[in-house]
């Protein structure tokens, strides 16, 4: 928390975790996206769903899938721009085990096809959580370079990546590993204090054992 | 943030001999390594986008719920009345707070203060302030870093969400935060500035959060105008000579102790208090309906 959580941030109201989070785990999902969205179903869990209809929940996260963030004045139109730009909605109840109270699950097909499953959850303030990407744990906060390396549980992968990173002289501000089950299927979470070059991105992702890699920019576009 | 304490604000300012408000922006740009001109400048952003959302207040708006909206137009109209009961700066504060609650219930966009629920608080103590006594924007921006000086220490001791520590947290927060901003600009010293803040959190202490239907409206917008005038005469009173009879940072850690006896229900979950009233329940089941 800085001086500007105290005095700001600039948001469109009514709250800065059912409205402003909202649009943030919109934006971050776009972002992972790496694509526009063509189709949305977007269910809503606890608060979210209990008393979304009265803080905009709906029209921020749809806002945030468009790309906008927290301060946009478009965001209690956002369903207007999303006809605009042809994306489809759909809006339902999310059935989530032991989810946070605000949580949103969604279920996203970019224009090329490609699909994407994110469960993001407001966990006050403005600060968010991405739980879950496609059914795998995640777990950052979006105000950081995030890369998210999916590979087969063997030795080495996390040295392939840490001295890429090294390499590139990025550093590290968290990093987290989960797996599946022994040789089973991993995911390392790592935030940076840098971007990391896309070149390098796209490297990881040709590597023996390394089966997907997502990366959330901060940079605009 | 490396504020815990107001007195530590303040030994600061005197071992450094520069006032309250640089202390804190000195402590920013350590915090986020920016320079004098970039903190300085992002306040700007802050006052001039509060500025904005005061003057973009629209009337005839209505929150989704159809609870908020309008109000605003009615303390406009009551201070264009010749032989109102109460001053020029004391009406338009309450107009000005009551129109950011609104606004910020109607989507519009707001600057958070320390919350979006509290949005009206310090904008309507302070813009009224710039515009009847005409002092420059930097001077108003200063006020705001003493405001924020005081909203880190209540972060860091205390807490500043409603539901962590029930409305207190909130209006209660901002109103202490208005109290010393005020009393700064006021040309009060940093004793005054304290005691501004510790007389008016002492008035909201215990304060609950049980807004109708979980919607930051009842009793969040009215709340705001509470909390403006609540820092105005605790910034009089200060001015005066009056100082709190407890050491401010003792009324900090009684807020603190305080928030964590708020039982659950009474933090923003809308299980006691005013959202559980009759009244309340017909809005909230007439919202189920829509959904
Ligand atoms: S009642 Fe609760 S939601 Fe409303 S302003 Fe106070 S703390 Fe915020």
């Amino acid at each position: 928390m800085n001086l500007f959580d105290i005095i700001g941030p600039i948001m469109v109201g009514p709250s800065s975790s059912h409205t402003a989070g909202a649009v943030k785990i919109g934006y971050v999902s776009r972002k992972l996206m790496g694509e526009p969205i063509a189709e949305a179903t977007i269910n809503l869990y606890g608060s979210f769903l209990a008393t979304g209809r009265g803080h905009g929940t709906r029209f921020a996260i749809v806002a945030g899938l468009l790309g906008m963030k927290p301060d946009d004045k478009r965001i209690p139109e956002s369903f207007k721009y999303a006809e605009e730009a042809g994306m489809k909605l759909n809006f339902g109840e999310a059935d989530l085990a032991e989810a946070h109270p605000n949580s949103a699950q969604l279920i996203l097909k970019g224009v090329s096809g490609r699909k994407l499953e994110v469960i993001g959850e407001s966990i006050g303030g403005s600060l968010i959580n991405i739980a879950q990407i496609d059914g795998i744990k995640a777990n950052f906060s979006g105000d950081y370079p995030t890369l998210i390396v999916h590979n087969v549980d063997q030795p080495g992968h996390v040295a392939e990546v840490t001295s890429m990173l090294a390499h590139k002289a990025i550093n590290i501000a968290t990093m987290q590993l989960y797996r599946s089950s022994r040789g089973g299927e991993a995911a390392m979470v790592i935030e940076c204090d840098k971007e990391v070059p896309l070149e390098s991105v796209k490297w990881l992702a040709h590597l023996e054992g390394i089966t997907k890699v997502i990366y959330y920019s901060l940079d605009e576009g | 943030m490396s504020f815990a304490k107001l007195t530590d604000i303040i030994k600061q300012a005197e071992e450094r001999n520069v006032s309250f408000w640089e202390v804190v922006m000195l402590d920013d740009m350590k915090e986020r390594n920016v320079s004098r001109e970039e903190s300085f400048n992002e306040m700007l952003v802050m006052l001039r986008a509060m500025r904005t959302a005061d003057e973009e207040y629209d009337p005839t708006l209505r929150s989704a719920s159809g609870l908020a909206g309008g109000d605003g137009e009615k303390l406009h109209q009551y201070r264009m009345k010749e032989n109102r009961l109460i001053g020029d700066y004391l009406v338009e504060v309450m107009e000005k707070a009551i129109k950011m609650g609104e606004s910020n219930a109607c989507m519009k966009r707001i600057v958070a203060a320390p919350t979006a629920g509290s949005c009206g608080v310090i904008p309507a103590v302070l813009l009224t302030y710039e515009e009847q006594k005409e002092v420059s924007e930097e001077k108003i921006a200063q006020a705001l870093y003493v405001a924020a000086g005081i909203g880190e220490v209540i972060a860091a001791t205390a807490c500043i969400a409603g539901a962590g520590g029930g409305c207190q947290a909130e209006i209660g927060s901002a109103s202490a935060m208005a109290a010393g901003a005020l009393t700064y600009l006021e040309g009060g010293n940093n004793e005054e500035i304290v005691h501004a803040a510790a007389l008016s959190l002492k008035n909201m202490l215990g304060l609950t959060c049980d807004p109708v239907a979980g919607l930051v409206e009842v009793p969040c917008i009215k709340r705001n105008v509470s909390g403006a005038v609540n820092a105005v005469v605790s910034s009089q009173m200060a001015i005066a000579g009056i100082r709190s009879a407890i050491e401010p940072d003792e009324v900090i850690d009684s807020m603190r102790r305080i928030g964590k006896q708020i039982p659950e229900c009474l933090r923003e979950t809308s299980r006691e208090g005013l959202a559980i009233t009759p009244s309340a329940i017909a809005v909230t089941k007439r919202l189920q309906g829509q959904k």
